[in-house]
């Protein structure tokens, strides 16, 4: 639209005046738009695409990087038990971690668009803070209240004859603790989403649905759930994306110990690429990150571009 | 909310309606239980750092109630406030996250004017592409991002490795994308007709953008800027592969780093600086809260 009404009116001030050509390159809208695009542009191919095709350049190198051994550091990753290891773990961590918080986030919104609207605000700013605090800050919290010998949690449950649990010492309770805290870290997430697109529900939906006699739970699953499941679904592909490539959480609670029992690709990568120095097995650990990430965008580019043309 | 209801009742039917409020009342009563439950879950960190930051080591070592302070001192924060070091974690925070929000909208605002406003060849599936690079984590580039700056160091003489400025290259890939992202999502939403006055009147593009959109758009200016502001405060895993002398750290780091003395732990300075380093995106969110909540759905609900 803006072409059309623009059209007659510079090519009038073009035949006008006389300009050199450079300054009618200048003026040109597509030369424009490319120089206040071309900072983006070479950032993103400097910073983001090229580093990512250089990090599978890396992987096929030696451990002193002089060498091309081609998919030697892929066997030799085959072949070690801990990198099976770190493949279930972070199965493990993402897939149950995002599905508590989804869950945990439907209804915490659910329970604040319940309470009347005045009181809303003071509420939902309250549950946001979690997300808000920088997460290396609030695992050290976490850290603290997990502490061995000084733990505030194994204090308090004394008192109800339970013993003192070893929270990051065990396997099984160290992972446990790794994913609440995700949980507790990224569940306001979805809380404020589904918040939004609660609200956006019509209320005249839920009037026909009583009508009909529905009870809460048919209310839920039969007019809620389908009106939400695009914020549902991008939020949850979202999450899975930034869950399964989280680093600071495990790192700072319990740096993948103990042995290795809680290492997830990020901090196995940084682990043998930063503190081993073996950059190429290190790139080669964070690569297969790719595919799982790679699923989960295209579903969310799909969904963008379906929302897209509806809109 | 229950008077309301009982009011619109028809007077033959007042028991129908009389149970139905009744129903709400309870789930009204649970709604309030449950949220405080959950209320409670997500406070506990951050008020359990606030009442272990006013314990002094001997309190803390004592192990009385975790949860009370029997003697509360300021002594954390005197000694913490006072020390160079953690001051200079502040101050490096500080320093790069102002150069980084500066460096993000400077690229951001105009790309994103671009894009959704000045259609060119490939600018739709350009919009698309800066998208996906928002989806690309940071643990898939840092061993690669390493690597090239060590050997851009070998190369050039150019030190970047363990210098604070190094990270002023990097945040802006984490926020770039989503800020042009949101900002695509607010300029698209400016009525046509806005710019097309704007060049009637002979407003060249730049004059649109600096006159018209910036103004227009700026609840959403705000909210990118809040956004790349505390994605540069918060991350942790850059500063950590990238800066070692203690003087380069910024604030996560820094904590992490220099107050875990070996096995050490000095839980009432760590607290205490853990709730300084938190206190800035806190502070922002509390007074700007609406702007944050605005940013963070606009990333998945524009577009």
């Amino acid at each position: 639209m803006a072409d059309v009404a623009l059209q007659p009116n510079r090519s009038a001030a073009q035949t006008g005046r006389k300009r050199s050509s450079l300054h009618n390159a200048l003026k040109r809208k597509s030369t424009v738009a490319f120089l206040m695009t071309l900072p983006l542009l070479l950032l993103i191919a400097a910073l983001v695409i090229y580093p990512a095709f250089y990090a599978v350049h890396l992987a096929t190198l030696n451990k002193s990087m002089q060498r091309f051994i081609g998919f030697n550091n892929f066997e030799f990753l085959f072949k070690r038990e801990t990198f099976w290891l770190v493949v279930k773990q972070s199965c493990i961590f993402a897939i149950t971690a995002v599905i508590f918080k989804a869950v945990l986030g439907f209804i915490i919104a659910h329970f604040v668009h319940n309470i009347p609207a005045k009181g809303q605000r003071k509420w939902r700013g309250m549950l946001l803070v979690p997300w808000v605090i920088p997460p290396a800050m609030s695992t050290l919290a976490w850290l603290w209240l997990f502490d061995p010998s000084y733990s505030a949690f194994n204090y308090t449950l004394s008192f109800f004859g339970i013993g003192p649990i070893p929270w990051t010492g065990d396997a099984m309770w160290a992972r446990f603790s790794v994913i609440l805290v995700n949980i507790w870290v990224g569940a306001p997430f979805f809380m404020i989403m589904y918040l939004a697109a609660l609200k956006s529900v019509p209320e005249q939906l839920y009037e026909a649905a009583a009508i009909d006699g529905a009870n809460w739970w048919q209310r839920i699953w039969y007019v809620t759930l389908p009106m939400m499941r695009n914020i549902i679904a991008i939020t949850t592909l979202f999450s899975l994306i930034v869950t399964f490539a989280n680093f600071d959480i495990v790192r700072i609670l319990t740096a993948g110990g103990p042995l290795d029992q809680t290492h997830i690709f990020a901090t196995w990568a940084f682990r043998i690429g930063i503190e081993g120095s073996d950059i190429p097995l290190g790139a080669s650990v964070s690569l297969f990150m790719v595919p799982i990430l790679a699923v989960a965008a295209i579903f969310i580019l799909r969904d963008i571009s379906k929302r897209g043309n509806e809109a | 909310m229950t008077t309301a209801t009982i009011d619109k009742a028809a007077p033959t039917r007042k028991v129908k309606y009389g149970s139905m409020s009744r129903d709400r009342a309870w789930a009204l009563r649970w709604s309030y239980f449950f949220l405080v439950i959950f209320a409670i879950f997500f406070l506990t960190p951050p008020i359990y750092m606030f009442i272990t930051s006013l314990k002094s080591s001997a309190e803390i070592s004592a192990a009385t109630n975790p949860w009370w302070v029997f003697h509360p001192t300021l002594e954390n924060y005197a000694g913490l406030l006072t020390s160079n070091q953690f001051l200079r974690f502040f101050w490096n925070s500080a320093i790069v996250s102002i150069f980084v929000v500066t460096i993000t909208m400077l690229i951001s605002v105009p790309a994103a004017f671009a894009l959704s406003r000045m259609r060119f060849w490939g600018s739709a599936t350009l919009a698309t592409g800066v998208f996906l690079t928002y989806l690309i984590p940071e643990t898939l580039l840092f061993i690669p991002l390493f690597k090239m700056f060590a050997v851009i160091g070998d190369w050039t003489g150019i030190q970047l490795i363990n210098k604070w400025y190094v990270l002023l290259i990097l945040y802006p890939t984490l926020t770039v994308p989503f800020c042009t992202w949101i900002m695509i999502g607010y300029f698209a939403s400016i009525p046509k007709e806005l710019d097309e006055a704007a060049v009637i009147d002979g407003a060249s593009w730049i004059q649109t953008l600096t006159r018209i959109f910036i103004p227009v758009a700026f609840p959403g200016i705000i909210a990118a800027t809040i956004f790349a502001f505390t994605v540069s405060w918060a991350q942790f895993l850059y500063p950590l592969v990238f800066t070692t002398s203690t003087d380069q750290l910024v604030m996560p780091v820094g904590i992490i780093t220099s107050l875990i003395k070996g096995d050490v732990f000095n839980w009432g300075q760590i607290m205490t600086g853990a709730l300084l380093g938190a206190a800035p995106p806190l502070i922002i969110y509390a007074f700007l809260m609406d702007y944050y909540i605005a940013g963070l759905t606009a990333g998945a609900t524009k577009g």
